[in-house]
């Protein structure tokens, strides 16, 4: 298992330094600049700025500068937030990013799992339809649609929480918490439904249920383990992306988390914003891999890695 | 799998589809046809009463002076000499302040200069600071401090983007392009309180240039200290009426009224939120929740529903700017066809741009320069006089003399930056030429800086959508974007002519023949048919109805030590039934001035 582990871990360097290749030199062929603005400037205050920001160096020294810093752990200066270097503009975002993907992820976690199995012991009967029709709308009513319309119910017509921004209390992160997980809690709770249905129909659980086991023990200690393998495998990587902000939810509720520096860095050609939250996407990504895998293997006695 | 049940589950899942559609069509859509109904209840202001010196009464004052302010994009920097854009203008506005400034209706007012003298020939400009200017940690505010911060400004170093402000000073573009130090600025410091500033040029509108970001004072002291962080909340030592206490990067940025300003007494806002929020829809819904008293935009939609239900709370006037379309005159098929460019001018309806697309009271214009300049008359085409079934017809004309017909149509590009109003303009737009004229368009749709980039190489481009905001009050502002080298003449528009007009309106001393220059000039570009004007900007926000002290300005100035909220009448109401024994004011009444809003 530790040799495994250790295998796993080396192999994330490559993978890591691919990501870092292609990004640095895909956000670079873009066209237009971090100057660039409607206003326009002169050619020797461009040429100042270049300068300053080191970019008037070939491209190829420039890689291997920013690998040096990367190396280093610094990500430089944003380009478009100028007061701001790249690890503030993500020690800020990420910690909020964290906390409400963080509550968005255990509400759907809890909430799903607990529709998914109350519908599989239900099968085909109207709640079990009920419940997985609104599943269903949820998956497909994007984010766009179901935050305003929770802003116009519970913010305007109701005024019970804030319409957006945040400051840490609870009242402005429900909101968006709500918003950002109903997606999820509908995916987690249909994929819990399925193979919950899946491991009541095997023998293993007849042989429990033969035995006289009563049926609150049969469900948690034999059905509901093995049933939360295929919902780990969804949370492991929709972990990475909703830890790392939703740019929809930022946008719509005024969060300032790290989700739509992705999408702003890009439009802003803020070459190093840009590197820095891919990188730090990557990382995460890979360690949430690496963790599910862990997880695999304690929840399912069969998986043995190092055997 | 029984069949009814089957059925039952379908009829609950279109029950709760039914349902939530009726959801989305009671509250979701704001433009959906409704009952008529009474406009949402705002709270409503007293009546305004004013002292003998103008300001407020306090008895009319709410007691909670905190502004919370929508405001755009989060700003790139709080460096003034740095700064760019609309949103960190606002809050630098409130933070620093220049030589002038500007009072609620636009108008030039002593700012941290408290009077100046100009020279005769409009060359020399002395400003007299004021005895009481102070920073923000107490130190006075001297003639050094404003000598320090021009030539930082100027400074290639500082790689300031609006370094270009300042070219009218003596020795700011050699500067500027790293030929001489930057202790060559013709800006001096007499003694204290007194600086002293040389052009090169008479410039009527340097007083303006004063209120831009470029030119305020930055504290020497803490930029030695902190470097490029002098700006960070617990660093920043600023000049103005109010002081920053807390920067959170896409959250709220704080400030607190500073008590070491000079007119400290007459502010009354004393703490002020400004919030980054770039979807105008997300900012109109924390505005009608109550986060919000100032929304930076509307949603532009929603022009008819605010105008029913949010009357008292919706502000939209002239703004100095103009949306044009652009030509390519470097290549075919403009290149050397005026009378091409002048049918597609004539063909486009402004009116009904402005009253059935963009909605929000826009002006439809024939000019570059907006109306409203108080020394600036634009010199409107003869066209302009006409109806627009007369222009069609002249329009259709000009196409057969560039050569063009039903059989052999233009088939031309129009390329415009990812916005739902452009791409509704462009999309009008090509439909009446397409009627009047039967060209063929293809719409193009790019992200912004591949837009701007496709603009300035000039190699693609045919047609493009611009737009220009007036960096000061000055017609010039608009005139020298069509100088042959100005680094956004996208047009490729080089006439030498036009080139020295320029240059002549630059070095002209007497404001009679400089303005007719200016005319002059515009003349020559609108009949060479370089732009399409389609209308001047509006600004539209939301400001809550007890939010007093401004007013619409063309440039869009809005200072927050301006402002100050009133109570609301029913607070009033309460307050005189809550205590029925006080003695009302009697002997007090020929000394206020008492403006209902009702009438005015």
């Amino acid at each position: 298992m530790l040799n495994y582990s250790l295998k796993r871990l080396a192999s994330a360097i490559p993978t890591l330094l691919i990501l870092i290749t292609v990004a640095f030199f895909l956000i670079r062929i873009a066209p237009g600049g971090p100057f660039d603005s409607e206003k326009g400037l002169p050619a020797e205050i461009e040429a100042n700025l270049e300068a300053k920001y080191q970019l008037d160096d070939p491209l190829v020294i420039q890689y291997f500068r920013y690998l040096g810093d990367i190396a280093r752990f610094d990500f430089g200066p944003s380009f478009h937030y100028r007061d701001w270097t790249v690890n503030q503009l993500i020690a800020q975002g990420a910690p909020v990013s964290f906390t409400l993907g963080g509550i968005a992820l255990i509400l759907a976690f809890v909430v799903g799992t607990l529709i998914g199995v109350w519908a599989a012991l239900k099968q085909n009967s109207l709640s079990d339809y009920l419940t997985m029709s609104v599943a269903m709308i949820g998956i497909s009513i994007p984010n766009f649609v179901a935050a305003p319309l929770l802003i116009l119910l519970f913010a305007i017509a109701l005024g019970w929480l804030p319409a957006g921004g945040w400051d840490g209390s609870i009242q402005r992160m429900v909101l968006p918490a709500i918003a950002l997980s109903l997606p999820m809690i509908a995916y987690v709770a249909r994929i819990t439904r399925g193979s919950m249905i899946e491991v009541l129909h095997s023998s293993f659980i007849r042989t429990a249920r033969a035995k006289g086991m009563p049926e609150h023990e049969v469900l948690l200690r034999h059905a509901l383990k093995p049933a939360l393998l295929p919902v780990i495998s969804y949370l492991g990587p929709a972990a990475a992306a909703i830890l790392t902000g939703s740019v929809v939810i930022e946008r719509i509720f005024t969060i300032p988390g790290i989700g739509s520096h992705f999408v702003q860095g890009a439009l802003n050609r803020d070459y190093t914003l840009v590197m820095g939250v891919v990188i730090f996407y990557g990382v995460l990504i890979i360690a949430l891999n690496y963790l599910v895998d862990l997880l695999y293997a304690w929840l399912d006695p069969r998986i043995r890695y190092d055997r | 799998m029984s069949i009814s049940r089957t059925n039952s589950g379908v009829l609950a899942a279109s029950a709760v589809v039914l349902w939530l559609a009726l959801l989305a069509t009671g509250c979701g859509d704001p433009t959906a046809p409704q009952e008529p109904r009474q406009p949402i209840r705002l709270d409503e202001p007293v009546p305004l009463v004013f002292d003998r010196a103008g300001e407020p009464e306090p008895e009319i004052l709410a007691e909670d002076q905190e502004l919370h302010r929508g405001n755009g994009e989060e700003p790139q920097t709080l460096d003034p000499h740095r700064a760019e854009g609309v949103p960190t203008a606002n809050i630098l506005r409130d933070l620093f302040e220049g030589l002038t400034t500007t009072a609620p209706d636009g108008r030039i007012v002593p700012g941290a200069a408290g009077r100046w003298d100009i020279s005769r020939d409009g060359m020399i400009y002395t400003f007299y600071l004021r005895e009481d200017g102070r920073w923000s940690n107490g130190e006075p505010v001297t003639a050094a401090d404003f000598v320090f911060s021009f030539r930082r400004s100027v400074d290639p170093d500082t790689a300031a983007v609006f370094g270009r402000m300042l070219m009218p000073i003596e020795n700011a573009q050699p500067i500027l392009a790293g030929e001489l130090e930057p202790e060559a600025l013709g800006v001096e410091a007499l003694n204290d309180r007194t600086v002293q500033i040389r052009l090169d040029d008479p410039t009527p509108y340097f007083l303006g240039l004063l209120t831009h970001a470029s030119t305020y004072p930055v504290h020497a002291p803490s930029l030695t200290e902190h470097g490029d962080d002098f700006v960070l909340p617990g660093n920043l030592i600023s000049n103005g009426a109010y002081r920053l206490v807390d920067w959170v990067p896409r959250s709220r940025i704080e400030l607190e009224a500073s008590p070491n300003y000079h007119s400290a007494g007459q502010v009354i806002i004393d703490r002020v939120l400004y919030y980054p929020i770039e979807d105008e829809n997300t900012e109109f819904q924390r505005f009608r929740a109550g986060d919000l008293h100032w929304t930076d935009q509307v949603p532009s939609n929603l022009f008819d529903w605010l105008g029913a239900n949010l009357p008292q709370a919706l502000s939209v006037s002239p703004w100095f700017g103009t949306y044009y379309f652009g030509f390519n005159l470097t290549r075919a098929p403009f290149e050397q066809n005026l009378p091409l460019r002048r049918a597609l001018n004539l063909a486009i309806d402004r009116r009904i741009l402005t009253e059935k697309v963009t909605q929000f009271g826009e002006i439809p214009t024939f000019t570059l320069v907006p109306d409203g300049l108080p020394d600036y008359e634009p010199p409107v085409p003869d066209y302009a006089a006409l109806d627009q079934a007369e222009r069609e017809e002249l329009a259709r004309e000009m196409y057969r003399r560039a050569g063009y017909s039903d059989d052999d149509p233009l088939e031309v590009e129009l390329r415009y930056n990812t916005s739902e109003n452009h791409r509704k303009i462009a999309v009008a737009v090509s439909a009446m030429w397409k009627q009047v004229l039967g060209v063929r368009t293809r719409l193009i749709n790019e992200e912004f800086r591949v837009f701007l980039q496709n603009r300035a190489m000039k190699r693609n481009t045919e047609v493009y959508r611009a737009g220009w905001i007036g960096d000061y009050q000055d017609a010039f502002t608009f005139l020298e974007l069509f100088h042959s080298q100005h680094p956004r003449n996208d047009a490729g528009y080089a006439n030498p002519r036009y080139d020295r007009l320029l240059e002549q309106i630059s070095t002209e001393r007497i404001p009679a023949r400089r303005r007719n220059l200016m005319v002059e000039a515009e003349r020559i570009l609108l009949a060479g048919q370089v732009v399409m004007p389609v209308y001047t900007y509006v600004t539209k926000r939301l400001v809550s109805p007890l939010l007093k002290g401004w007013e619409p300005n063309v440039m869009d100035f809005h200072p927050s030590q301006q402002m100050y909220f009133v109570k609301s009448r029913a607070q009033v109401e309460a307050e005189i039934e809550a205590a029925p024994e006080t003695e009302t004011g009697s002997g007090e009444a020929e000394d206020v001035t008492v403006v209902d809003e009702g009438t005015t």
